[in-house]
């Protein structure tokens, strides 16, 4: 219980400590920001239950009021701009993303965790994501996805980070590679 | 940690936060259902007198949290002026910025302890179940505490790529990082062990 606890909010701290690096580039000088990476890692590493609790915990600490989002967001208005369906969704997207990654035990770890990730952080994280652009800002389906679709190849290149980091972790550290333990 | 709350006292950071909340729905779910653009001039003008009223330090404060919504601000405005139907946007526009500025203002004028107690009382009905909340509290200690360790960690995984390489910081510092907070989380289970559990 209590190595649960401390990963759960250890990885709570670290989605929020990725968020505040500035200097993450790309080779190609693209910046990212590694926040939803970090939501991905969480279910990749930590597996759907813990991975799951870890970004929830971290959504709630921005809900009341500490500035733990990119950029020193936070704070209840986070919840009623167009960026709403994202925030909501991250803690069901790691979920997802370790429900799917605690399935396919059968693959090596790098393939699994980038075909989790890319399940969770970009089909769910975007269901959400659209679903409340869409309510906020009174737009269609089509017209929300076309401004939203830019940031899918971003997305995409992080769902390859994300395997290939799990891969490094699961070397680094197996023992705490709880989604294969 | 700094928390989000305004620096600036005012007379709302007294009142309980459970009561800030209600009003807070209230008053969104006022914003969607009405569709008229006068009515939303109207909203508009009233919660910036809101912020103005505690003065310009804290008017100021508020407005440049707003700022973030800028490029949405832009979208919808231009698209619906490419499809002549300004009003509309106009409203999708001032409902977006009028909402998120009265949930700042909740987030502004409540302190993390407040909300904190708005937290233990809806999670409760959890308590009769069973579940031990008191283990949310801990692990919510814990990013606080935490937070500015990984952040001052990272930094120095920066620091020792930038002195070791011509390139820039990239995603391979990644891993590295996170097993330091891996192991991080090792040692602190064993403390919270050694000190009798949780």
């Amino acid at each position: 219980m209590e190595r649960s606890i401390a990963l759960i909010a250890i990885f709570a701290a670290l989605i929020a400590a990725l968020g505040l690096m500035p200097n993450l580039m790309l080779a190609t000088g693209v910046p990212i920001t590694a926040q939803s990476l970090g939501v991905m890692l969480c279910g990749t590493v930590l597996g759907a239950k813990r991975g799951g609790l870890a970004v929830l915990l971290f959504v709630g600490l921005v809900a009341l009021g500490l500035p733990l989002l990119a950029g020193g967001r936070g704070g209840l208005g986070v919840f009623a701009s167009p960026t709403v369906g994202f925030i909501v969704g991250f803690p069901i997207a790691a979920f997802t993303a370790g429900f799917a990654m605690e399935q396919m035990r059968a693959l090596s770890v790098g393939l699994a965790a980038g075909i989790s990730a890319a399940i969770g952080g970009i089909l769910v994280l975007y269901l959400f994501g659209v679903t409340g652009f869409m309510f906020v800002l009174g737009k269609s389906l089509g017209e929300s996805l076309i401004v939203l679709g830019w940031y899918i190849p971003g997305d995409i290149i992080k769902v390859v980070l994300a395997g290939f980091i799990t891969a490094g972790l699961a070397k680094a550290r197996p023992a705490s590679l709880l989604s294969r333990t | 940690m700094i928390s989000l709350t305004s620096p600036v006292e005012t007379w709302a950071h007294r009142w309980p936060a459970g009561l800030k909340l209600g009003l807070l729905s209230a008053a969104t779910m006022l914003l969607f259902s009405v569709q008229a653009v006068e009515w939303h001039l109207i909203f508009f003008g009233g919660c910036l007198v809101l912020y103005a009223l505690p003065g310009k330090r804290f008017l100021a404060g508020g407005l440049r949290r707003l700022f973030v919504l800028w490029p949405f601000v832009l979208l919808i405005v231009s698209w619906h002026f490419i499809r002549s139907d300004l009003e509309v946007g106009l409203v999708i526009v001032l409902r977006m910025i009028t909402a998120v500025a009265l949930a700042n203002l909740v987030t502004m004028t409540t302190r993390l302890s407040d909300m904190m107690g708005v937290m233990r009382w809806l999670t409760a009905p959890l308590r009769v179940l069973g579940v031990k909340t008191e283990r949310i509290e801990l692990a919510i200690a814990l990013v606080v505490r935490f937070t500015p360790v990984l952040t001052s960690k990272g930094q120095m995984l920066a620091m020792a790529w930038r002195a070791r390489a011509v390139r820039r910081v990239g995603w391979r510092i990644i891993t590295p990082f996170a097993v330091l907070a891996i192991d991080d989380a090792e040692h602190l289970a064993e403390a919270l062990r050694a000190r009798g559990g949780v």
